[in-house]
């Protein structure tokens, strides 16, 4: 069927802000979508908070709406655009949330626009509990039996009819408190008699534990002429048990025989037929590992992280295809896109073997809790491709830059050995390596099989790369052994490591043994038709097959997993990178590793290397590419960090010179030139032991602020205000020494302001100045920025562009650069100069209109900016104000406190676009997810030191008619104001306490500062982590506070009664 | 022990050898299928061959007793990139390893599968031989060259007496040029009573099972190497409804005068989509052939083209409208490959059933 044609105008939801669950694969989605509807010929109309992404540049949808995904928002642009059709299958949960409020308010009806792809009801039998299990019965598909009980005695009946194990989950607790698996009566007599103390609700949801079963996933399509197809499968290395975006996953499944795969092939293609999707969807499975029983776990019936995974993994675009079927297209009538012959009607063979690995933010988040489980806690994820199951892990392994460029975890070999069979048994994010310390202290393969339940299979395979170790260990090493080694992906400098080698030397061996790697294509079929994709990996096998032209070229190196401080961010300027290459007319090469983002799209580049960045595996690529030069400015940090070894191989860095990173990057270069330049800086000294450090502080005066140097996202870094928080800090949270030193700077509490610029080495253009609302000492990337600056006079602007001038020219900058200030009495102190694109850049780009990595490519390519039309210095201010608010994902990590300091701790960002400050403040915060209170109780508690800060804003809430409760000290400050307070119970004075305030939704917002030392049984840890949990609005920083009331001053109307009428005089008749 | 496959055109790959060791020849193809290589290396229809698996891990699972499609493997040789010597499957009883050594069939693994596809993609098929001998490359390809290939395969692998699979339901007798345990499977499942019959059985025998149906098996090689086989099924074609898979189909079209042709690497995998043409509807199928009916033979045969490839419009299904007979060239068995064209199974049988009925109709006038 071809096209419908009634469809002119279609609206497409975004997925809004990255959180854990809901990241880069869903602008990959977007993108793709809007591409494609846009080849139509339709007119298409977006709508994402998300201003980090591809899919919100003006080119990529014909109106592009930057603005809060919310039911009021939509509909608003929906009134105003009139689109014929509505796609929400491609923004995630939110997109899917979004249409079916907007059905259920009558909207869509109303304004006569037609839910593409899935239809409501559809939507809500994947969705809603009993309506998908209804029709799993149905259809005849098994689903783990369950059933909700409000006593122990039907839970045991339950019990004695199904058997054990069986899982508890108390209803409506946060997180799962209070429920568990059990094993027998006894402890599900107790899990149970608890879970209903801690449901609110008292029931619980008794259900047939699957935990162990192989977890398989299958991603299908369906069209509306009803044909089906596979797309890829999926197995999980952890088993049932781990959430599957947290789970080490290989593709295709490894361990099933033919007839299991189809038995739930079939299985997957009867779902999708009996919900009516005309799109993507994605089918869960856990299946006995000793019988063909399976249960249907999920049903996603939309594109979702796995579908992107599948995508990259086969190279079958399946948001491209969902979008054409959802405007009435057929599988059979579109053309496979990779072979440009076949048709999208067919399934996708494969000949490697694609693993992915979460990328956990554990290392930033020391105190939360690792283990995994239900709740995903993966910010990103990285993907590897392989001829061997060994290759594909250990280049995965590589890719997700936690140092390990083994299978071998450093320190691993100190875990006590009861530690390590616990660590085994309940996952965290280390399981991987620490199953291959298990294998090399000789652990059987079998104990680690019942530990873990990790199939065999891949158990055999670890152990494989064990084995061979000791093989390197102990034979000499020729070019067999070697080569062998090759295969099962271990690096030289391991190699080089076991067989007593340096690095170089393996190195050496290996090339003049001719082992070097083939560049093989990722074609969907096999190699059974010619494809023309660019999309290559890289195996030591004996044909190369890529293709060469005479082009000049150049690569750029993109940023890896998604990570907290390295976000979707780079990305969106990597691939910004690669087109403005491919209009200089160059061959855009790009290598990367994340499977979630467009650059890794075929379509985005003219080749793609879907490879480690790892130093070994990128100078394979540039050994033979043989590259003009390599561009490293846009791939964050983990591009920035190969620059120096890229070089001293000969490699050519485009752009901005090494020297001139390091001298902004190395801290006594970069005192030297501010002080060459007569640039301001805060006071700050190097230290490299305890005692230098303390002394350091007295003389700078504190507070200070600690960090170790060459870090990313603001890792380990900390305002202090004494000795003796000075102390507990070098002793307990960074390891001084004089390879690493501890940078000490003087705190300056002043407002923060932050610069991008471009340099092509003589001009210099700065598209804007942000102004950050919280004050210095919170991370950059977790203030809310504004845009134009709203309280800086013309005179702290002027000399901020002058600032950033100098820098940039005396730094040769040549392509992006970012500066970070801080404005303390009034006079601009440097804080901090980045070489290369950040994470403001999109956003910048967007509000500006200046298209700020597409000039700095071409700047780098030797295109001044003048040349490229566009005027040096300073661009005149726009009259919209636009602010850049963080999103984190506190819900999903326990244990994290959630307070604002120098440690970046926000996954996403959004945007709000407005006349006025608080009008796009409003926005900004809507966006981020905050249910903005108009009326209801501030719960306030805070430090000392704020306590006078505290009171006026206070005071503002008091007005606006906000009630007030206090603990003890601010209580008495509050009342002694002259304000009404509740005093309310610190944790220490028993129950009710303040707890109990936030649990039972009395308190609304919560005012908390941050009172010194940060283990979790503080009070104040245990409040805001409460407030998260509850949904609270939590407030950790006066600033932040100040803006809320700014928004809700503006917003509230003041009731007041009218003014009496005056009496006049009394007249009486004449 | 290290083997080589060499091919025709002095294509030379190093691996090592495992299954038996010796020195095998065949015709080289590749199969797509991710999974099922227990399936594929005991399809009959691989019979001659060298058979490639795309997908680079092989033995994974094992090898259990119920997946084979045949009492024992026929292929030659099995070629892959790497053999799994730990499998892990609960139905696993013995390893690929094992498997062949005990049928006496030569692997090769580590071998770059992926650039055998390529080659043969880009000039079809070719000649091969895995060898563990020293003999120099070129010696070899050149007499690869100028040895032609087996034809016998059906003689080779259809069973060489009549047997039967009694069951309640209509009588079909399964004419076996080497067919697939699948095929028989579904019949039986249905409650068919079948009855095996070689591929040299003559019109004259089966009508002395009287059968109410014939299904005419998939097999091995050029369809045109079974001459007597063609002749039968034209003296039957009519007489009793008539159902034709891979091999089947084309012998069918050749009984109708249709021809021939062999393809340039062929159809194999359970990827392939097939349109029908009477409802636009799109399959996945699983394939296996390296024939194909000619599309411009097909006029005046009677026959009409039901099912085409939608890659490359090669003839998937025919019809003989008049004469009760209808044939794929792929496989509704399946085994390996997806269970979407198990339906026309059914369609045979109410075929069958129709058929039967009209006849006790004209009876009973």
């Amino acid at each position: 069927m071809p096209k419908l044609d009634n469809m002119k105008k279609i609206l497409v939801i975004g997925s809004g802000p990255i959180v854990i669950g809901q990241a880069a694969e869903f602008d990959y989605a977007g993108t793709q979508a809007c591409q494609a509807l846009k080849e139509e010929g339709l007119e298409v109309v977006l709508i994402n908070s998300n201003p980090a992404t591809i899919m919100t540049d003006t080119n990529m949808a014909d109106k592009v709406y930057i603005e809060p995904i919310t039911p009021e928002f939509v509909a608003r642009v929906i009134r105003q655009e009139k689109p014929d059709g509505l796609l929400p299958t491609l923004g995630g949960q939110t997109g899917l949330n979004m249409a079916v409020a907007l059905a259920e308010a009558g909207v869509l009806e109303a304004e006569n626009v037609k839910l593409l792809g899935t239809n409501l009801d559809s939507i809500k039998r994947a969705e809603d509990r009993e309506l998908f299990r209804a029709l799993m019965k149905e259809l005849g598909e098994p689903v783990p039996e369950s059933v909700i009980v409000s006593t122990v005695e039907e839970a045991v009946a339950f019990a004695d009819e199904i058997g054990y194990p069986l899982i508890v989950r108390p209803a409506y607790t946060l997180g799962g408190t209070g429920g568990g698996i059990c094993d027998s009566e006894e402890s599900l007599r107790e899990i149970v008699a608890s879970g209903l103390k801690y449901s609110p609700i008292s029931q619980c949801l008794i259900e047939q534990s699957i935990a162990g079963m192989k977890e398989i996933e299958y991603e299908v399509m369906r069209d509306a002429s009803d044909n089906c197809i596979v797309v890829c499968n999926m197995e999980n290395i952890d088993p049932v048990g781990v959430h599957t975006g947290d789970s080490i996953v290989v593709a295709p499944s490894q361990t099933l025989a033919d007839r299991e795969y189809q038995m739930l092939r079939s299985s997957a293609l009867r779902i999708i037929r009996a919900l009516g999707i005309e799109g993507g969807c994605n089918v869960q499975y856990a299946l006995d590992p000793h019988s063909f029983q399976y249960y249907v776990i999920e049903v996603n019936p939309r594109v979702s992280r796995s579908s992107a995974l599948a995508s990259k993994a086969t190279g079958y675009p399946i948001a491209k295809m969902a979008a054409k079927i959802a405007i009435g297209y057929t599988l059979d009538e579109l053309k496979n896109p990779v072979t440009g012959q076949t048709y999208a009607c067919f399934e996708p063979t494969i000949d490697y073997v694609v693993s992915k690995i979460p990328r956990w933010p554990f290392d930033k988040f020391q105190s939360a809790n690792r283990k995994l489980g239900t709740q995903m806690k993966a910010t990103g994820e990285v993907m590897a491709i392989g001829r061997t199951f060994e290759e594909s892990i250990m280049k995965a392994i590589r890719s997700l830059e936690i140092g390990c460029y083994h299978l071998e975890l450093k320190g691993a070999d100190k875990i006590a050995e009861a530690d390590l069979r616990q660590r085994l048994r309940t996952a965290d994010d280390e399981r991987l390596f620490l199953i291959a310390e298990a294998l090399r202290r000789g652990i059987g393969i079998g104990e680690i099989h019942d530990l873990t339940k990790i199939d065999l299979f891949f158990l055999h395979k670890f152990a494989r790369i064990v084995a061979f170790e000791t093989e390197l260990r102990e034979r000499e090493l020729d070019l067999e052994l070697l080569r062998r080694a090759k295969r099962l992906g271990f690096t030289d400098r391991k190699i080089g490591e076991l067989a007593g080698r340096s690095e170089e030397e393996v190195r050496q061996l290996r090339k003049s043994g001719g082992i070097i790697p083939v560049f093989k294509m990722v074609d969907t079929c096999a190699a059974e038709f010619e494809a023309a994709t660019p999309y290559y990996y890289s195996a030591y096998e004996q044909e190369d097959e890529r293709t060469w032209t005479n082009k000049k070229r150049v690569i750029v190196l993109g940023s890896g997993p998604i990570r907290i401080g390295q976000g979707i961010e780079f990305d969106y300027a990597t691939v910004h990178a690669v087109w403005a290459l491919k209009e200089a007319g160059y061959e855009a090469i790009i290598i990367n590793n994340n499977p979630e983002t467009v650059s890794t799209d075929f379509n985005t580049s003219d080749r793609l290397y879907f490879e480690p960045l790892y130093i070994e595996d990128v100078m394979n690529i540039i050994d033979q590419e043989k590259p003009e030069g390599v561009i490293v400015q846009f791939g964050g940090q983990t591009a920035i960090n190969l620059a120096d070894k890229l070089a001293a191989r000969g490699v050519r860095i485009l752009g901005t010179s090494l020297e001139n990173i390091d001298a902004a990057e190395n801290r006594e270069k970069f005192e030297a030139l501010l002080r060459k330049l007569d640039l301001a800086q805060p006071p700050g000294k190097t230290v490299t032991s305890v005692a230098e450090a303390i002394g350091a502080a007295e003389s700078i005066g504190f507070p200070v602020l600690v960090r170790p140097s060459y870090v990313l996202g603001g890792r380990a870094m900390e305002i202090v205000y004494n000795q003796a928080e000075l102390t507990a800090y070098m002793e307990q949270a960074v390891k001084v020494n004089p390879d690493h030193p501890v940078l000490i700077d003087r705190y300056m509490l002043g407002t923060e302001a932050e610069v991008d610029a471009i340099c092509d080495g003589e001009h210099v253009l700065i598209p804007g100045i942000m102004e950050h609302i919280e004050r210095a000492g919170v991370h950059s990337g977790d203030s809310i920025a504004v845009y134009p600056p709203q309280s800086l006079s013309a005179e702290i602007k002027r000399e901020l562009i002058e600032m950033t001038t100098k820098l940039a020219r005396a730094l040769q900058i040549k392509g992006l650069l970012n500066i970070q200030f801080v404005i303390y009495q009034n006079r601009p102190y440097v804080i901090e100069v980045n070489p290369r694109s950040s994470r403001t850049v999109p956003f910048l780009s967007k509000v500006t209109g200046i298209p700020m990595a597409n000039i700095a490519t071409k700047a780098i390519l030797g295109h001044s900016i003048i040349e490229q039309g566009f005027e040096p210095g300073y661009h005149p201010e726009e009259q919209m104000v636009s602010v850049k608010v963080p999103v984190f994902s506190f819900t999903k990590l326990r244990r994290v406190d959630i307070t604002l300091g120098p440690e970046m701790k926000s996954t996403g960002e959004v945007m709000g676009r407005e006349q006025t400050l608080a009008k796009a403040l409003y926005k900004g915060l809507l966006a981020a997810g905050m249910n903005i209170p108009t009326h209801g109780t501030l719960l306030v508690t805070v430090a000392d030191k704020d306590k006078a800060e505290a009171l006026e804003i206070v005071k503002r809430f008091h007005q606006l008619g906000f009630k007030l409760m206090a603990t003890e000290g601010t209580a008495d400050c509050l009342k002694q104001a002259g304000l009404a307070v509740t005093r309310v119970q610190k944790l220490s004075e028993g129950t009710p306490n303040l707890l109990d305030v936030i649990r039972t939704g009395e308190a609304n917002i919560v005012l908390n500062t941050l009172t010194r030392g940060k283990a979790p049984e503080r009070d104040g840890f245990r409040i805001r982590r409460e407030a998260v949990e509850n949904g609270a609005v939590c407030l950790t920083s006066l600033d932040t506070a100040t803006a809320l009331l700014h928004v809700l001053e503006t917003i509230t109307f003041s009731t007041e009664a009218m003014p009496q009428q005056r009496i006049g005089r009394a007249v009486v008749a004449q | 022990m290290r083997a080589r496959l060499i091919l025709e055109d002095g294509t030379e790959c190093i691996g090592e050898a495992f299954g038996a060791v010796g020195d095998r020849r065949g015709e080289v193809v590749f199969t797509t299928g991710m999974t099922g290589y227990q399936e594929v290396l005991s399809d009959p229809s691989f019979c001659g061959q060298l058979v490639v698996m795309t997908y680079p891990l092989i033995g994974n699972y094992g090898i259990n007793r119920d997946d084979f499609e045949a009492v024992r493997p026929f292929i030659h040789g099995f070629v892959v990139r790497e053999h799994c010597e730990q499998p892990s499957n609960w139905r696993s009883a013995q390893t690929l390893d094992q498997l062949l050594k005990a049928y006496d069939i030569p692997g090769i693994s580590g071998v770059d599968t992926r650039m055998l596809t390529r080659k043969i993609r880009h000039y079809g098929t070719l000649r091969g031989m895995i060898t563990t001998s020293d003999t120099p490359a070129q010696e070899l390809a050149a007499e690869l060259a100028s040895t032609p290939l087996i034809t016998d395969q059906v003689s080779r692998v259809s069973t060489k007496s009549v047997f039967s699979c009694p069951g309640a339901g209509e009588r079909i007798v399964l004419i076996d040029y080497g067919a697939k345990h699948g095929i028989l499977r579904e019949l039986t499942k249905r409650g068919c009573d079948v009855v095996v019959t070689p591929y040299d059985v003559t019109a004259e025998e089966i009508r002395r099972i009287q059968p109410d149906g014939i299904l005419l098996s998939n097999g091995p090689g050029d369809p045109k190497d079974v001459p007597q086989s063609i002749e039968t099924i034209r003296q039957l074609l009519g007489e009793f409804p008539l159902f034709g898979i891979c091999l089947g189909h084309q012998l069918l079209a050749l009984a109708s005068g249709a021809d021939t042709t062999k393809m340039k690497f062929g159809h194999r995998g359970g990827n392939h989509p097939v349109k029908e043409l009477a409802t636009g509807r799109t399959y996945i199928t699983a394939q296996n052939h390296g024939y194909a009916v000619a599309a411009e033979s097909i006029q005046g045969t009677g026959l009409e083209v039901t099912h085409v490839a939608l890659n490359d419009g090669t003839i998937e299904g025919l019809r003989h409208p008049g004469k009760q007979a209808f044939s794929v060239q792929y496989h509704p068995e399946a085994a390996p490959g997806p269970y979407d064209s198990g339906y026309l199974f059914d369609q045979f049988l109410e075929m069958v059933a129709r058929a039967k009925e009209e006849k006790t109709y004209a009876k009973a006038r």
